[in-house]
């Protein structure tokens, strides 16, 4: 693990409640959309588009960047934060979400700036992932692919394909991060239909595995670097985090999944309480 | 009865992505497991390097195909029209279509002449599937000498989903593949009475058809490839000249050839028209010309078709 500044964890941990104020704040002006696994996302952004991968927000097509893919699409709100706070696009177009006319459609669209592929039906995403990896191998371009999927997301069968594809291609040039906050629409994962051991699912299909906290910054920055240091074979990140992370009522419930502040008083509290968190960044010295 | 010379169109295919291959060297091909039968294996012997065999994962190979086109590149994708279009139809539509990448569908096995392999892979539903997809275009080669030049289009005319649709069986030549345009339906002959509009297989028995009822009825036969954009100027000119139109295809009844010309002429010509086609019902096992028989999908059930739409 390369040295990193105290400063530089703060900021990105401070970043991460930025994310989340913006998720707040884009889904109670839409009055739709996708809180719940857009707050357990908010750190694993952060880290990918502040920290890890190579960009350039004046030039988004640039052939050599590192590619994102947001399989788990519905985490629409998180990503285009860090898009916009990254400089892809103008920040006030945030306020645009999902309104007619806007760039920033419910599900992510390649019209916008800074995004790689279009998605938002579940499980396709992982092997757009494969396909570009694929392409990076083959052009000799050293471009990294990272490719965001949510837990519930692992149902889909097309994402099995896509992961022993990988695997068979040993594309380490892609990396598969799981946002494994326990939690889908109807309710959590191992009630509706089981996914543990996921570990042994992934090893058993040729990759890599590496467990981690997924709000845990410095974890994030770990795990990616392993990543490129593993030769051959594909790596997945399961970042355990927290549904509805940073906003209390949010938390560890399918109800926010697909519903955004329903009151005046809890998109208040929502803000409130991630301010909080925010502030709360520069007291803390654990690390 | 005309005597024709027959070709494959896979071989075709197969011989057209290999001067594709040499002229884009970036160009990639993928397949599902059935490239010694769509005959990208010829491509990947000569470029191994561009030749991907996806393994038995249509969904897959079709998001593979949509993530090397975000790089900028010509990809083909190929295997079975049933496996092509049907099973990953929400990758094409999601993955492909919705952001309008550069993949080019050049599904095999069309139809029923796949044959003795029966209804589970006799697709007669694929231009349905294709053509109702927003940016997706959808062309019919009629036989060999057409599929090189379909094949070449789609790669080079335009960027953006393509869906080409060939056949199992060796297909009579009907053209000379010159003077090809991929958006222009063709008049292969001339008539004053009624027009058929056959596409694919069915062109070289609407020219037969036609031959048949010479003297009895003038017959044009116009051979459409596209069939999305359709070449809606040669269906109104038909309709403007002549005094019926039937339509003819391998396919089932909705959705396909003969829906998309009732649409044209519903809107800018209202004309008596027929359709031939697999009327809704899956297929069964035989041989593929036999169940081309089996269906009325020949001369004979053209000039029935014209019979009934000039009664």
């Amino acid at each position: 693990m390369p040295v990193v500044s105290i400063e530089k964890v703060q900021r990105l941990r401070t970043l991460a409640y930025d994310i989340r104020r913006w998720v707040i704040e884009m889904t109670y002006r839409a009055g739709s959309g996708h809180p719940g696994g857009s707050l357990s996302a908010a750190e694993i952004l952060t880290v990918l588009y502040f920290h890890e991968m190579r960009l350039d927000p004046e030039h988004p097509r640039w052939p050599d960047r590192d590619r994102f893919v947001l399989s788990k699409g519905h985490a629409a709100p998180a990503y285009y934060a860090a898009l916009a706070l990254r400089g892809f696009f103008p920040i006030e177009e945030l306020y645009t979400l999902r309104k007619i006319g806007s760039r920033l459609q419910g599900h992510p669209s390649m019209d916008l700036p800074g995004v790689d592929m279009s998605t938002g039906s579940l499980g396709q995403g992982l092997g757009v992932g494969v396909g570009m990896a694929l392409a990076g191998k083959l052009d000799k371009r050293d471009y990294r692919v990272y490719v965001l999927l949510g837990d519930g997301e692992l149902h889909e069968g097309s994402v099995w394909e896509a992961a022993m594809s990988a695997a068979h291609h040993s594309l380490d040039n892609l990396v598969a991060i799981v946002d494994r906050n326990m939690i889908q629409l109807d309710g959590p994962t191992e009630e509706i239909l089981r996914l543990e051991s996921l570990e042994a699912k992934w090893r058993g299909f040729g990759w890599h595995v590496v467990e981690i906290n997924g709000h845990d910054v410095v974890q994030i920055m770990e795990a990616l670097e392993i990543a490129r240091n593993v030769k051959g074979r594909p790596t997945v990140i399961i970042a355990r985090t927290i549904k509805g992370k940073g906003v209390s009522y949010m938390e560890n419930t399918h109800k926010y999944h697909g519903k955004p502040p329903r009151t005046e008083e809890e998109y208040r509290k929502a803000i409130e309480e991630i301010e909080e968190a925010r502030r709360k960044v520069y007291e803390e010295v654990e690390f | 009865m005309k005597k024709w010379s027959f070709e494959s169109q896979r071989v075709a295919y197969a011989e057209t992505l290999i001067e594709l291959g040499k002229k884009y060297p970036d160009m990639v091909v993928l397949d599902a497991d059935l490239s010694t039968s769509t005959q990208t294996a010829r491509f990947g012997k000569v470029y191994p390097d561009r030749f991907f065999n996806m393994g038995i994962q249509e969904q897959n190979m079709m998001g593979v195909a949509a993530g090397f086109a975000t790089t900028g590149r010509i990809v083909f994708a190929s295997t079975f029209a049933v496996f092509a279009t049907g099973r990953a139809y929400d990758i094409i539509r999601q993955s492909i279509c919705y952001p309008k990448l550069n993949v080019k569908i050049v599904a095999s096995h069309a139809g029923i002449t796949v044959g003795a392999d029966g209804a589970s892979h006799q697709m007669i539903e694929d231009l349905g599937l294709m053509t109702t997809l927003p940016n997706m275009k959808v062309f019919v080669p009629a036989d060999a000498p057409q599929t090189r030049e379909v094949v070449r289009g789609v790669a080079e005319e335009f960027s953006g989903p393509a869906y080409v649709r060939l056949s199992r069986e060796k297909v009579p030549t009907v053209t000379d593949g010159h003077d090809f345009d991929l958006f222009r339906a063709q008049v292969l002959r001339d008539g004053s009475d009624v027009t058929v509009i056959a596409t694919g297989l069915l062109v070289a028995a609407a020219l037969e058809a036609a031959e048949m009822l010479k003297g009895d009825v003038d017959v044009r036969v116009v051979n459409m490839v596209p069939i999305k954009p359709i070449d809606r100027e040669a269906v109104v000119k038909a309709a403007r000249e002549t005094n019926g139109i039937v339509t003819a295809e391998e396919h089932n009844i909705y959705n396909g050839l003969g829906s998309r010309v009732a649409e044209v002429l519903v809107e800018e010509h209202p004309t008596p028209m027929r359709r031939l086609g697999i009327p809704d019902v899956f297929g069964i096992s035989g041989g593929g010309w036999e169940l081309m028989d089996y269906f009325n999908l020949n001369a004979r059930g053209i000039v029935e078709k014209v019979k009934e739409v000039i009664m």
